[in-house]
């Protein structure tokens, strides 16, 4: 087996998490799909390390997890006082932006 | 321990990868369409725990752990204390609300991943040089010399953004009490002021059957009481509604106990008549 | 002392008199007509100063110049208040302040009745500084300032009864038909501008000789507007007549000896240019003789008295400006008709006034009749001024209007036959019009009637302060033609400033001379025939289709309404109908389709953040396919 199939499988899961994004309308669901974007992204980093022969994909997955560890923080932070302050997850309700 | 091929995998490393890699596009279509988001939850945090294993496989022992241990451990256990707090069975149905959307969600999905998987075909991808001389020392001392050189700065960044998250979750989260809270006394007091309650609020539950809190209780007529589920779970619309069910279990018993003692109808005579049976036609009249 | 230094305050006198009499309020009303009057004749004796100064000087530094202040020093663009006086200016400053003098002293006794006299003053006094600076100031952005202030001041003393309907109306009239010449005069400022680089008398006039002739004669047909709407010449005629709404002195001064002068001081004053283009030229004599016989075929049919003097004007100052576009032939005899009929004019038109005075107000002449025993010095000056304005042998008309004729006839060639023939014919219809006017007003029968609420008339002789200026202007009138023919003197006066050229005239000066005689005798017994001998009806005939013609004003107002108002309204119809479909169609239809498409990209904004999240990721999505096209490629 070629390593690259670890990319495709990236690939697959970036794709997965996107639509899940697109299509679901709990907040909290919504950044789980993010998470797994991330995810998938990591793996094509550690991937694109085992290509090259050197560990700076490594690294960067690493910050990768600090970043998104950080904003699931926030994010989660907000989803509880939005669902305070509107008893609701979904991403829908609060689109106070259009006319 | 680091004889990864330059070009190709052992064989066992490709088994793992198609059973794993299964179960891991599996866990992740299931993220995206489990109803509700404690299985969504679960279904991720298996595909993570697949793709910590696979990130030992790439020679990443060090983000393998952490995988598992940061992510799947507190990230996602994080995840399950918001949605404890937001609403475990808060099920969003699935209906789509945005004309158009799911379709237009579905082609750029899948014409998404498309375009990567050519973009990775087309890519020049066939020599992987493979982690053995680069982990040569260890795989934590080689990613710990090059944070601490080279992504230094970087790394210090990262720092004084996991502080500023911080900070932000609790300025977001925190709410200020603008007054003393009540006493106990207090709120005795203002209920006898107030006059209805006094008595502490009815138990949840149905008696002998249900005892969870999110079962309301059933009133002498078989409905049943929004007074004694708590707020929280009413307002989410939580509450279980069983009176359909104790109303015909109700039936049933009567129906054994008329065959029993033989008699033709329980209702047209006014002798032996039981609780069970008084509640029962009632709330037929009151059905009627 | 510096003589200099005097001319500004020329204009500064009467403009302080204007400032004090208009701010001063009420608390003036009882010496404000003394001190206007004071101040107009500060400035008439400051005049007299300054001519007495000029004439000890040599011909060759008469020309006195004051620089006061630079107006605006741009860079490119350079204004100055600076005043210009040389014998020319002089001739102007003297009849301006003079006859102004008189006529304001007229006035005292004129207006004694009116509540507004002090005001009446101040305008009088505004008019005054607004001529001297017209005729004083060095550049004609200077004499613009002037010219603009004269009309205003035309136009508040032209409606100065405002209250009465017909004068608000002729106001307004008189100031919008200025308004066209003053855009000429405007338009060849500009002019001037762009092909001089400045405005000033001076350079302008020595930089002509080198400029081409066809910027000359747009100038100078722009210069020609201008004369033609402030002189009242065709056709911007219409509103001298109407003008006579505004009391007699103001007519006296402004609308017959001054201010409807001004455009033959600038077509004098712009001499070079004009000898420069011989079509603007021509312009300039034609515009003079139609005028000529314009205003005299209009002055013989009006009835009333002020209108046939305004025809008169009209007529007279036509023939300044046909003598003015003679060229070096003829500026010396305008100039000099114009002194010589400021005074005589002014002098019929107090008369004029004076007659009104005695008769309530009344200005039809065929309600008059019979005159001269009930006003002696009101008859003998207007008869003075009669006998001055036909050319009387020895009176000042015979002199100056003998002049233009032989001046028109030596024009040579064709041109000059036919407007030497139109003078003569002007001279003919002059002494038939005023001999009209002289006998409806002071010979045969008295024709007056109570009026409406049983006032008879009780014709009396007027007041001394009006009496005397008539009189000193009679005496104006006798002799200022002698004095200044005997010796060609007024001639060598202006001779450096505006040149002279005796032309070669087909005719003898005493040929010349015969027939103007022969025509004003025929004229006279024409009118005698008509009007002496019969008694005069007072109700005026229906007469001929020319006599009703001519008293519409040979139907100058129905032409303007027609071609006009007329031809204006239906402009301004089509231009809104454009304005409404065109314009209004473009503009709505712009907003109209941007607001359709705002209103269908607005969809778009739906406020889902994952509506947005797809727009993001088909973004994406066609940024790779882009960079795998380009990599590609």
């Amino acid at each position: 087996m070629n390593p690259v199939n670890y990319l495709y499988l990236a690939a697959l899961l970036f794709a997965i998490g996107a639509t899940g994004v697109l299509i679901r309308r709990n907040a909290i669901v919504v950044f789980m799909c993010i998470e797994l974007m991330l995810n998938a992204c990591n793996l094509a980093f550690v991937a694109f390390s085992r290509l090259h022969g050197n560990l700076d994909g490594q690294i960067i997955a690493f910050f990768t997890m600090v970043v998104a560890a950080a904003e699931v923080v926030v994010g989660l932070a907000i989803i509880v006082s939005l669902f305070r302050s509107r008893h609701s997850a979904s991403v829908d309700d609060a689109s106070l932006m259009k006319l | 321990m680091t004889a990864l091929a330059a070009y190709t995998t052992s064989t066992g490393e490709a088994f793992q990868f198609w059973v794993l890699g299964t179960v891991a596009v599996i866990g992740a279509l299931c993220t995206i369409l489990m109803k509700k988001a404690v299985h969504s939850a679960l279904c991720l945090a298996g595909t993570m725990i697949i793709l910590a294993v696979f990130y030992l496989a790439n020679g990443a022992y060090f983000l393998g752990i952490v995988q598992i241990v940061v992510y799947t451990g507190a990230i996602m256990m994080l995840f399950l204390f918001v949605v404890m707090l937001v609403g475990v069975t808060a099920a969003d149905s699935l209906k789509e609300t945005i004309k158009g959307q799911r379709w237009l969600a579905a082609a750029c999905g899948l014409g998404f991943a498309i375009l990567l998987f050519a973009g990775i075909g087309n890519a020049s991808l066939k020599d992987f040089n493979g982690l053995a001389k680069a982990n040569e020392g260890g795989n934590v001392e080689g990613l710990a010399s090059l944070i601490f050189t080279k992504y230094v700065f970087a790394f210090e960044i990262t720092g004084a953004l996991l502080i500023t998250a911080t900070v932000g979750a609790m300025v977001l989260t925190h709410r200020e009490r603008t007054e003393r809270a009540k006493t106990q006394r207090e709120r005795a007091e203002e209920r006898v002021r107030e006059g209805k309650h006094l008595p502490p609020l009815p138990a949840p539950g149905v008696y002998a059957r249900h005892n969870a809190v999110d079962i309301a209780g059933l009133l002498p007529d078989g409905t049943p009481s929004e007074l004694t589920v708590n707020k929280t779970l009413r307002e989410r619309g939580q509450i279980r509604d069983v009176s359909s069910e104790a109303l015909d279990d109700l039936r049933a018993l009567e129906q054994r106990s008329t065959d029993r003692l033989e008699r033709p109808d329980l209702r047209r005579t006014d002798t032996g008549r039981n609780g069970d049976g008084d509640r029962a036609e009632e709330t037929e009249e009151a059905s009627k | 002392m510096n003589t200099e230094n005097l001319i500004a305050l020329l204009v500064a006198a009467p403009l302080l008199g204007a400032a004090v009499l208009l701010c001063g309020g009420r608390r003036l009303d009882r010496v404000g007509h003394w001190l206007g009057t004071l101040l107009a004749a500060v400035s008439f004796v400051i005049g007299l100063v300054l001519f007495t100064d000029m004439l000890g000087k040599g011909t060759e530094e008469r020309s006195l110049h004051q620089h006061l202040f630079s107006w605006i020093p741009v860079e490119g663009f350079q204004a100055d208040v600076a005043f210009q006086l040389d014998q020319l200016s002089m001739t102007f400053v003297l009849l301006i302040s003079g006859v102004g003098t008189l006529i304001h002293l007229y006035s005292i006794g004129y207006m004694e009745h009116d509540e507004r006299r002090r005001r009446f003053f101040g305008y009088l006094n505004l008019f005054l500084a607004a001529m001297l600076l017209l005729v004083l100031a060095d550049n004609y952005l200077l004499l613009y300032v002037g010219w603009e202030g004269v009309g205003l001041a035309s136009y508040l003393l032209i409606g100065f009864w405002q209250h009465k309907p017909s004068a608000a109306t002729a106001a307004k009239k008189a100031f919008l038909v200025n308004r066209v010449g003053d855009m000429g005069l405007s338009i060849a400022i500009m002019l001037m501008f762009t092909t001089f680089g400045t405005f000033a008398f001076k350079p302008v006039l020595e930089a002509t000789a080198e400029t081409s002739e066809g910027k000359l004669t747009a100038i100078g047909l722009m210069l020609l507007l201008a004369a033609c709407g402030k002189s009242a010449q065709v056709p911007l005629q219409s509103w001298l007549g109407d003008a006579m709404e505004g009391p007699t002195p103001v007519s006296a001064l402004i609308h017959a000896a001054t201010m409807v002068t001004a455009g033959v001081y600038l077509i004098v004053r712009s001499g070079a240019i004009f000898n420069g283009a011989p079509d603007a030229q021509l312009a300039v004599t034609v515009v003079g003789a139609v005028t000529l016989l314009f205003g005299a075929i209009v002055g013989c049919a009006k009835d009333d008295i002020k209108k046939a003097l305004a025809g008169s004007t009209m007529s007279q100052i036509g023939y300044m400006i046909l003598a003015a576009g003679l060229g070096p032939i003829g500026y010396v005899f305008a100039i000099m008709h114009l002194v010589t009929h400021g005074f005589f004019k002014a002098g019929l038109f107090l008369g004029a006034g004076s007659v009104m005075h005695g008769m309530n107000d009344e200005v039809d002449m065929r309600k008059y009749g019979g005159l001269r025993k009930y006003m002696p010095v009101t008859f003998v000056t207007f008869g003075l001024g009669y006998l001055a304005i036909i050319g009387f042998p020895g009176l000042s008309g015979f002199f100056s209007k003998d002049k233009i004729i032989e001046a028109a006839f030596a024009k040579g060639g064709t041109e000059g036959w036919i407007l030497g023939s139109v003078a003569l014919l002007g001279a003919a219809i002059t002494a038939y019009y005023m001999t009209r006017v002289m006998l409806l007003t002071f010979f045969g029968e008295k024709r007056w009637e109570p009026d409406a609420q049983g006032n008879a008339p009780h014709p009396h002789e007027s007041p001394k302060s009006m009496t005397i200026p008539m009189i000193l202007l009679a005496v104006g009138s006798v002799f200022a033609g002698g004095f200044f023919s005997i010796g060609d003197r007024f001639m060598h006066w202006l001779e450096p400033v505006t040149h002279h050229d005796h032309g070669d005239s087909p005719l003898s000066a005493a040929t010349v001379t015969g027939a103007t005689m022969v025509v004003l005798v025929i004229g006279v017994s024409l009118a005698w025939a008509q009007y002496g001998r019969r008694p005069v009806p007072s109700v005026a005939p229906r007469g001929s289709l020319v006599t009703r013609a001519a008293r519409r004003d040979l139907l100058q107002d129905d032409f303007n309404h027609v071609v006009l108002v007329r031809g204006g309204e239906h402009l301004t119809r089509s231009l809104v109908y454009v304005d409404h479909t065109l314009v209004d169609g473009v503009v709505n239809g712009t907003a109209a389709s941007v607001g359709g498409l705002s209103g269908r990209l607005r969809k778009l904004q739906n406020g889902y953040a994952r509506s947005y999240a797809v727009s993001m990721f088909g973004g994406a999505a066609v940024l790779i396919v882009a960079t795998l096209l380009m990599r590609a490629v």
